[in-house]
């Protein structure tokens, strides 16, 4: 019994684990950098007003 | 009027106008009942106004008064704005801020009165913690609603942390508190003995995680960024330190346990998961101090990214004594000592405390159509006394704890104590008044504030979420 359950702490370590540098990859890798970037500005670039336009497109100036 | 094309400010004018009011109140309970620790008679002999009573009050209306309104003022400004919609429900919003004040004001009653389930932190007794409920489903509601009508397709670092902690607060809230009434003022945990104390600590940790934290960082990535004109240091640093941190805190709460009844693996893995989150913390603060690189010039004349910027660096502060204080043996000595406060305060006043501070500094010229703060100079002033007051705080709660923890553990050759309590208690004397000045200047801080945020809104037509400058 409690060899199962160690077994299953042990096996959700290793995915937490492997899901942790998953998202660091993800993170860094180059693709994401243009869409970081632009999401960065987001506080600098908001506007006054709240946009009127339904789509939830991004904002390119 | 209410339309689609401006931003609810109300509701943010409303709670930013509140967190200085409970500042000044539950900071004054602090005052008082550390007045209480050196001139013990301040209690008059009357119940109400005993240490017991006025510390969970104190407790109380610094974190979830005070820092609550700090959050929900700050997170409906960030999530309308990084999302360029209005907030979900005005309705809704309303209900949140009305209800906040009235749980407020139900605990500053009930808390003296002696009504307690006495878990430290969740000591407000069962009509008030389902009414806590209700209005946390409602400000979820409110918060998650904006960030689904959002008109951007990315939701920013900032929404992500607020998320987090109202999530996480609602389960916590939750499950700690489920309890069975015996009276309308009295009910009982559910949960029997060691595991009542793992699921406080659970809750208590986390509270600290995700209330006295993950809501501030949130704070941190609007309003670092905002201030300084800058894009954070590393967006993608962001997203990392994010998973990092809400996976870690989860599991560090048993440090709060150290050699108690709870097992020893569950223990040592609290101790484990403690040392491990000075890594995310850290890459936190780096993070957000680092976004004002090669623009440190901005220190120098901007009150306002002071208090931010220093605000960080006592978080990096208490986020590096929190993992040592967790290892066993560092435990032994720090456990039940001024240590522990000292740490509490590095954290609460340093970071919450600055972070809140600036924040709100930031927000009431916006909300109110001002160009800036009545007086820049009462803000510096107001930074300088603060700071020495966090200072004189932590630096003689440290002295006195370290002093308490070896007086405790001294023994004689034939293993008697050495030191008897009370002569512990002596040697605290003069260190208990130093943390009464210290806390003394940072109250006088908070009302340097009270009065520049009086000015500043006085005589200024409130900017109606209209279309004023850019900032
Ligand atoms: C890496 C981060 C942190 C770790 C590992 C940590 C660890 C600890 C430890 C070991 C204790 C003492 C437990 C005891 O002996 O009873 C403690 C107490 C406490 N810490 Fe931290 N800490 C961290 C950050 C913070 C921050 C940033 C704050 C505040 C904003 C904070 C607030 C508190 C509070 C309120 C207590 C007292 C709890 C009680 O009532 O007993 N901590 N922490
Ligand atoms: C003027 C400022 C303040 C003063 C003078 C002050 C004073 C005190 C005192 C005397 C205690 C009791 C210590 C003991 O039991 O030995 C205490 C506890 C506590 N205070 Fe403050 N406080 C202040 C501000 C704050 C703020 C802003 C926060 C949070 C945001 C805070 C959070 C706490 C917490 C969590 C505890 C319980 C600590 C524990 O159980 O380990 N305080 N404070």
């Amino acid at each position: 019994m409690s060899m199962d359950l160690n077994d299953i702490r042990a096996w959700y370590t290793l995915v937490l684990f492997v899901t942790f540098i998953g998202i660091w990859a993800w993170a860094w890798s180059g693709k994401r950098k243009a869409r970081f970037d632009e999401a960065a500005r987001l506080p600098l670039e908001e506007p006054e007003t709240p946009r009127t336009d339904k789509n939830k497109g991004d904002h390119h100036e | 009027m209410d339309t689609a094309d401006t931003y609810n400010y109300k509701v943010v004018r409303q709670f930013a106008v509140m967190t200085i009011v409970w500042g000044i109140v539950g900071m004054a309970v602090g005052v008082y009942i550390a007045a209480e620790l050196v001139w013990p008679q301040l209690n008059f002999d009357i119940p109400w106004l005993t240490f017991s009573r006025l510390r969970p009050l104190h407790t109380n209306a610094v974190i979830f008064a005070f820092g609550g309104s700090a959050l929900f003022a700050t997170s409906y400004y960030v999530v309308q704005r990084t999302c360029q919609t209005r907030l979900f429900s005005d309705g809704l919003a309303a209900f949140t801020f009305w209800g906040w004040q009235l749980i407020i004001v139900l605990a500053a009653v009930t808390l003296p009165l002696g009504i307690t389930s006495s878990k430290e932190y969740a000591e407000l007794e069962w009509p008030i913690d389902l009414l806590i409920a209700v209005v946390w489903v409602a400000y979820a509601i409110v918060f998650f609603g904006t960030i689904v009508k959002r008109k951007v397709s990315h939701i920013y670092v900032a929404n992500w942390f607020y998320g987090a902690f109202i999530l996480t607060i609602a389960v916590l809230h939750i499950f700690n508190n489920l309890e069975v009434p015996v009276s309308l003022t009295k009910s009982y945990s559910i949960y029997p003995g060691a595991i009542d104390a793992m699921v406080q600590w659970w809750y208590g940790h986390n509270a600290v995680g995700f209330f006295l934290t993950a809501g501030f960082l949130g704070m941190m990535y609007y309003f670092i960024p905002k201030q300084a004109n800058r894009p954070v240091y590393s967006y993608r640093l962001s997203v990392v330190h994010f998973w990092a941190l809400i996976s870690t805190y989860i599991w560090a709460g048993p440090h709060h346990l150290h050699y108690t009844a709870l097992p020893d693996w569950a223990q040592s893995l609290g101790m484990v998961f403690s040392l491990i989150l000075l890594a995310p913390s850290w890459g936190g603060m780096i993070n957000g101090m680092m976004t004002l690189s090669g623009a440190w010039h901005k220190l120098r004349d901007d009150p306002i990214l002071k208090f931010l910027i220093v605000s960080l660096s006592f978080y990096g502060m208490s986020t590096f004594e929190g993992p040592m204080m967790s290892i066993k043996t560092v435990n032994s000595l720090s456990h039940f000592t001024d240590w522990t406060i000292g740490h509490v305060h590095s954290g609460a006043l340093g970071w919450v405390g600055l972070v809140s501070i600036g924040s709100i500094y930031f927000l009431i010229p916006k909300l109110f159509g001002k160009e800036r703060m009545y007086s820049v100079k009462a803000m510096e002033t107001h930074f300088w006394i603060a700071t020495v007051g966090i200072v004189l705080y932590i630096a003689s709660m440290w002295i006195s704890g370290v002093m308490q923890g070896l007086m405790w553990r001294a023994v004689n050759d034939d293993g008697t104590l050495t030191y008897s309590f009370v002569e512990s208690l002596k040697a605290m004397y003069p260190y208990y008044f130093v943390r009464f000045l210290g806390g003394t200047l940072f109250l006088t801080g908070m009302f340097i504030m009270a009065w520049n945020a009086w000015k500043t809104i006085s005589g200024a037509t409130p900017a109606a979420a209209t279309a004023t400058q850019s900032a």
